[in-house]
Order: structure tokens, then C-alpha cells, then sequence
């Protein structure tokens, strides 16, 4: 079973009467342990994506299944269950609590899973030291750099466990030194073993990741496998046979591929 | 986990002192006003209760009313037609009246030496005492005798005593009652402050004296009667009345030249006013506690809004709806339970001052503190409910999008 498996997604937002859609017919499937990195122009529909796949918004059709769970048939309690157990967040501006102190701010999700205070501080403190930030843990926000505030995020996303880590255009607010550190970061939690799935428009951060997802018109546009152990002629042709082919046949092909980066 | 809702609740409202205390404002003047409408209230009745009674209780007080001239009347007080002999038919014929005493009042300018003070000189007779308790703290009373013979002695109030005297003993001295020699007898002890005139600053004088030397009539302003107890206060009343319609020749249709004031009556009607006081006083802080309600919800939808993002970010990591219902119920709930908390205290403190003002003991009511409290806590639920359910249910998404 796949981590993640989205079928013929359709989000629409209707304002003023007219409809927009924003997602229109999306097919993709992610496995554990993958980097993969979201692209396309700006409207393309990316972070109404993130935002589904994040349980953070529902779709207006289609199924959306995540490590297991049928997500369209969950209340909306249980998606912040499911939030807070399978997901970490990584905005692009942060979304730390300002009033809070770094420490406090990573100790958050468990506080919402029940985990007891001690523990707590235990975990909060050992994921803070993971991104390197364990000396200033009793600093506020607005007392850290953006560099710093993203690995507090990052710290906060990784803390409850997560089977995905989504982020939104997470070096969309820093500087390009800083943007290397964060990349670096995300490489070294994903050789640990973690899934990453990552928004961008820069092609250089997408370049990173080990396989780009591209959209365009809330379609996935190309779906394309990097770097040098991958049969990357067979993988062109893939991501261009998606590209133009039907929707559906994204899906098993996405399967295949995955499969076969396996052995 | 409670717990850590309570120190974010806390911190939140911390963070925003000045307005948390504004807030809190609302509650703070409604609880204050729920214990001093009471406290006044209470205060009041046992000022007016205690002055009533310290005039003596059983006491039925025949006025002059107004006399009929071919019909047209001439005001209260017009009539003259009271005379000592009116009190001793009272006496002779009306079973139920314990004691009777005419009572003739003029002020007068009084001296002793090179003091001198401007007071009411009541004329009266030796029952006087009985009706309206006067006890002595030096000396004697006037006696029988003293009427009779119409004699220049006089019995002073403890507050003349002390203007005209200081601390030295007036009895046996003499004094100047409009250049008249009196001879002082004894001193009454003090009947209390009331909230009438007060019954210290007069002196007592033979009202035969009064009427010869003073008044040069033999009218008299009063007639003071006690019943013989309480429950035959309404019968005394009414005998009263017939045997000065008799002394007094009314026809059968004509109306009383006097009017009889029942002390129960007088206590009863007092009574209804301080309580019209006090619900009176008790809408106001009722009130006052609602728009406090409403303040509290007022800033609590803008802390709501304020707050949107945070709230996003809570739900995003894992918030259910409850626990943010929870937590913003918490804060309004805070606000209205530390603002009631701080009403109490200022409210003890001003009943305290006002038991003092008042010379009335005390009068901090602890159920008055109790249900403002209660009702603060209620206030700040039903008024919290709405913005708490506002901010537990906004969509994640909608949430964080907001700037
Ligand atoms: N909350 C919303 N209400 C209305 N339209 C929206 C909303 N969110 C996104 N859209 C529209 O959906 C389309 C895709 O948006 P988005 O997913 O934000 O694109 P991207 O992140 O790739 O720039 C855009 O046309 C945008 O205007
Ligand atoms: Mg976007």
C-alpha cells in the first residue's frame, strides 16, 4: 500500500458565482521514504495541493487516500488527529506562535497528542538539538532568524514522528545561504528515512528532491524521476509519456517506477 | 493537558494587560455594585430601624391638622385646637394608651456662661420619658411636681450638655433660656444618631413652664401616646382619634383637625422605601454585570479575529475543536471570574467604609458577594460561547490563509 494515493482530485472554489478549479482531475501516488518536490507556475494549483494532501482542506471530489486512511471519510476532529499524528507542517512563513518560546512552540503537537509534560520537553529538546538549535531553545520567534525559525518549524514538524513531511515553499522567505542549510537539512532527514513532499517555483530547490511533480492548470503536467541511479532514459520517457497521456495512466506508470527504484 | 489550556489562557490574557483590566471593568463595577446596593441597603434599614425605635416604639404621634374654614382647608399645622386638656381625656377614657404627654416645642436661644447655642425647647410632662425611652446619665428626669408648678428647671440633651457644659456636670447649674433662669436637673443619655432631628440637641422644660414663659398660649404641637403594646397599636389609634373628634366637636362628615402618626406605620413605610432602594440599586449592578458580559464578548470576537492565524496553526498541528473551545471559553471565563474576584474586594472595602459612614456595624453581605460571583461566572460562559465556537470552528485552511 502506497503512503499516499490521490484519485481524480477535483477541488473547486466558486467565488462570486463563477467556479474555479483550482485542482481538475489529479492522479498521483507517493511511497514511503520518497523526496519529491512539487513544481509549476504561480496559480497552477500547487498549494490547493499541499493543502489536500496536508488534511488540511477536503476535496470536492475524488479520493484522497493517506497511509491507509480514506480521508474524505473522516470528520473533522479526526483530520486533526490524523494531522497530528501522520503530518509535518513546514510553511514557507513559519507559522510559529509568537508568544511562545522556541522550546514551547516544538512542544505544541504533542501537547495535542497527550504526550505527558516530561516527555514532552524530553522529545521537544532532542528535535531541537537534531536541527541544531538546541541553544536557543528558550528564544522567542522574533528573537531567531528566518534560518532559524524554519528549523524550529522543522523541529516541530518532525517531533510527533510523522510518516510525511509537507513543505509549503519552505525557503520561499530566506536568503540563498540560508536556503542551503535548509536544504541540506531536508536531504539529511530524508536519507534518515523520511518522506518529504515540497513546494516550489525555484528550480534549483526543486532539483534537490528525487523526483518533480509538475502542474499546470491544476493537472500534474510531468512527473519525472532524478539523479544518476535511476534509469533516467526510461524516466524521461515516462515523465513524457505522462505529460501528454491521460490522467489515469499516471497512476500505474507512477506505481512501476516507484517500484523499480526499489530494488 | 487542561492545565497547559489554562497557562496558554492565562498568557494570552496576559499578554494584553491593559486591555484584560479594561475588559475585566465591566465585571468589576457590576460585582462592586451588587455588594454596596446591598450594603447601602442594609445599611439604611438598620439606620432607619434604629432611629424609629430609639424615639421609642409603641408611640402613636397626634399632629394639628388643618383646620376646616366654611369648607376650605387651611394647611397642615393650621388648626389650634390641641390643649393639655386633649391628653388627659386620652388618658381618662382610651383603655389601650399606656402613657400620653403634651409637647410644645419653640427654639430658643440658650446660654451658660459665655456659651450659648440655638435649640428646641420641648415642653412636655413626665411621662415624656417613658414614651420616647429617654434615659438620664446624670441627674433626674422632670417629675409631676415640676409641672405643676410650672418650675424653671430643665433637662438637657447630651449634645446641648456638651456645647453649653464640655465635660464638666451641668446638674444643679443654672442656664439662660431666652434670659430666663432655668435650673438644670439632668442630662439625658444620648439616643443614637438618627437620621430625623436629632433627639440630642433639645432640652426638656415643663410644658406649663413653656406655655407661660415662652409660647404665651395654651396651645399645644403635639400629643406623643405609647400604646400598651404593640399589637393594640391600631386600637389606640382609633380610640384616640374618637375621643378627640368628641373634645374637639367634629360632626359626624367633618374631617379630623389632627392626624394621628401610627410609629409602625412610619417603620413599615420606611422600610418599603429602603427596599424600593435597594432592587433599585440591584438593577443597576445586574446591568452593569450584563454590559460587562458584553464587553467581554465584544473583545473576545476581536481576539478571535486577531487570533485567526494562531488558531490555524494550533488546528494545523493538531488542535480538535474542542480544546480551542476550550481555550477561549477559558480566557472569557478568566476575565469574568478575576474581575468578579476583584469587584468583591472592592466592594468589601467600600461596605466596610460604608459601615463606618453609616455607624451601622457590619455590612458586607457575603451572599450579595456570593451571587455577584456566581452570576459573573454564568455571564462569562454565555457571552464566551459565542466567540469560543467561532474560533473552534474555523476551517484549518481559511485559518492560515488569513493575514
Ligand atoms: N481560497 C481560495 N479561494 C478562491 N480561489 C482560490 C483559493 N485558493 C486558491 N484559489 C485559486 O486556485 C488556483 C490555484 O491556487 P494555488 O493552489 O494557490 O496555486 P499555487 O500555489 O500553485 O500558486 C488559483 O487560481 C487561485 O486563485
Ligand atoms: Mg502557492
Amino acid at each position: 500500500m502506497s503512503l499516499i494515493e490521490i484519485r481524480d482530485l477535483v477541488r473547486e472554489y466558486v467565488i462570486g458565482g463563477q467556479v474555479i478549479r483550482a485542482l481538475n482531475g489529479v492522479n498521483l501516488t507517493i511511497e514511503r521514504g520518497e523526496f519529491v518536490a512539487i513544481m509549476g507556475p504561480s496559480g497552477s494549483g500547487k498549494s490547493t495541493m499541499m493543502n489536500m494532501i496536508g488534511c488540511l482542506d477536503v476535496p470536492t471530489s475524488g479520493r484522497y487516500v493517506l497511509d491507509g486512511y480514506d480521508v474524505s471519510a473522516l470528520s473533522e476532529d479526526q483530520l486533526a488527529e490524523l494531522r497530528n499524528q501522520k503530518i509535518g507542517f513546514v510553511f514557507q512563513n513559519f507559522n510559529l506562535l509568537l508568544r511562545m518560546t522556541a522550546l514551547e512552540n516544538v512542544e505544541l503537537p504533542m501537547l495535542y497528542a497527550g504526550v505527558p509534560p516530561r516527555e514532552r520537553r524530553d522529545r521537544a529538546m532532542e528535535a531541537l538539538e537534531r536541527v541544531g538549535l538546541k541553544d536557543r531553545m528558550h528564544n522567542r520567534p522574533n528573537e531567531l532568524s528566518g534560518g532559524q525559525q524554519q528549523r524550529v518549524s522543522i523541529a516541530r514538524a518532525l517531533v510527533n514522528h510523522p510518516v510525511l513531511l509537507l513543505a509549503d515553499e519552505p525557503t520561499g522567505a530566506l536568503d540563498s545561504r540560508t536556503t542551503e542549510d535548509i536544504l541540506g537539512l531536508f536531504e539529511e532527514l530524508h536519507e534518515q528515512g523520511n518522506t518529504i513532499v515540497l513546494v516550489t517555483h525555484e528550480p534549483d530547490v526543486g532539483q534537490r528532491a528525487k523526483r518533480i511533480v509538475r502542474f499546470r492548470d491544476g493537472r500534474v503536467e510531468a512527473d519525472e524521476w532524478m539523479g544518476a541511479d535511476l534509469g533516467t532514459a526510461e524516466d524521461g520517457a515516462a515523465a513524457e509519456e505522462t505529460a501528454a497521456g491521460t490522467a489515469e495512466a499516471d497512476a500505474p506508470r507512477t506505481g512501476r517506477e516507484v517500484a523499480r527504484r526499489g530494488d | 493537558m487542561a492545565i497547559e489550556i489554562i497557562r496558554v489562557a492565562w498568557r494570552s490574557l496576559r499578554s494584553n494587560k491593559l486591555r484584560s483590566f479594561l475588559t475585566m471593568l465591566g465585571i468589576i463595577i457590576g460585582v462592586m455594585a451588587v455588594i454596596l446596593s446591598s450594603a447601602i441597603g442594609l445599611g439604611t434599614k438598620n439606620g432607619v430601624t434604629k432611629s424609629v425605635e430609639s424615639l421609642g416604639s409603641n408611640v402613636l404621634t397626634v399632629m394639628r391638622g388643618s383646620a376646616q374654614s366654611r369648607g376650605i382647608s387651611q394647611g397642615v399645622g393650621s388648626a389650634t385646637t390641641m390643649t393639655a386638656d386633649d391628653v388627659q381625656q386620652i388618658l381618662d377614657q382610651d383603655p389601650d394608651v399606656a402613657y400620653a404627654s403634651p409637647v410644645v416645642t419653640t427654639n430658643a436661644q440658650v446660654v451658660y456662661g459665655s456659651n450659648n447655642t440655638n435649640t428646641s425647647i420641648v415642653g412636655t410632662n413626665d411621662s415624656y420619658a417613658a414614651i420616647r425611652n429617654v434615659t438620664m446619665q446624670q441627674g433626674r428626669y422632670l417629675m409631676a411636681q415640676d409641672v405643676m408648678t410650672a418650675s424653671h428647671v430643665a433637662v438637657l440633651g447630651s449634645s446641648v450638655a456638651q456645647t453649653l457644659f464640655g465635660g464638666r456636670n451641668p446638674v444643679g447649674e443654672t442656664i439662660l433660656i431666652q434670659s430666663i433662669p432655668f435650673e438644670v436637673i439632668g442630662v439625658a443619655a444620648p439616643q443614637g444618631a438618627s437620621g430625623l432631628a436629632s433627639a440630642d440637641d433639645m432640652i426638656n422644660i415643663p410644658y406649663t413652664t413653656e406655655m407661660s414663659l415662652l409660647t404665651g398660649n395654651n396651645r399645644i404641637s403635639q400629643i406623643v401616646a405609647s400604646a400598651k403594646s404593640p399589637d393594640v397599636m391600631y386600637r389606640a389609634q382609633l380610640e384616640i382619634e374618637s375621643t378627640l373628634r368628641v373634645a374637639h366637636q367634629l360632626k359626624a362628615g367633618m374631617a379630623d383637625d389632627f392626624n394621628i402618626l401610627n410609629q409602625t406605620t412610619v417603620l413599615n413605610t420606611l422600610g418599603n422605601i429602603t427596599q424600593m432602594l435597594t432592587i433599585l440599586l440591584d438593577g443597576i449592578s445586574a446591568i452593569s454585570l450584563l454590559v460587562g458580559g458584553i464587553g467581554i464578548m465584544n473583545i473576545m470576537l476581536v481576539s478571535v479575529t486577531e487570533r485567526t492565524r494562531e488558531i490555524g496553526i494550533r488546528k494545523a498541528i493538531g488542535a480538535k475543536k474542542g480544546v480551542i473551545l476550550f481555550q477561549f471559553l477559558l480566557e472569557s471565563l478568566t476575565l469574568s471570574v478575576a474581575g468578579a474576584l476583584l469587584g468583591v474586594a472592592i466592594g468589601g472595602i467600600g461596605a466596610l467604609v460604608a459601615g463606618r459612614l453609616m455607624n451601622s456595624g457590619n455590612l458586607f453581605s457575603p451572599v450579595a458577594a456570593g451571587l455577584g460571583v456566581v452570576f459573573s461566572v454564568v455571564i462569562g460562559i454565555v457571552f464566551g460561547v459565542y466567540p469560543a465556537r467561532k474560533a473552534a470552528n474555523l476551517k484549518p485552511i481559511d485559518a492560515l490563509r488569513f493575514e
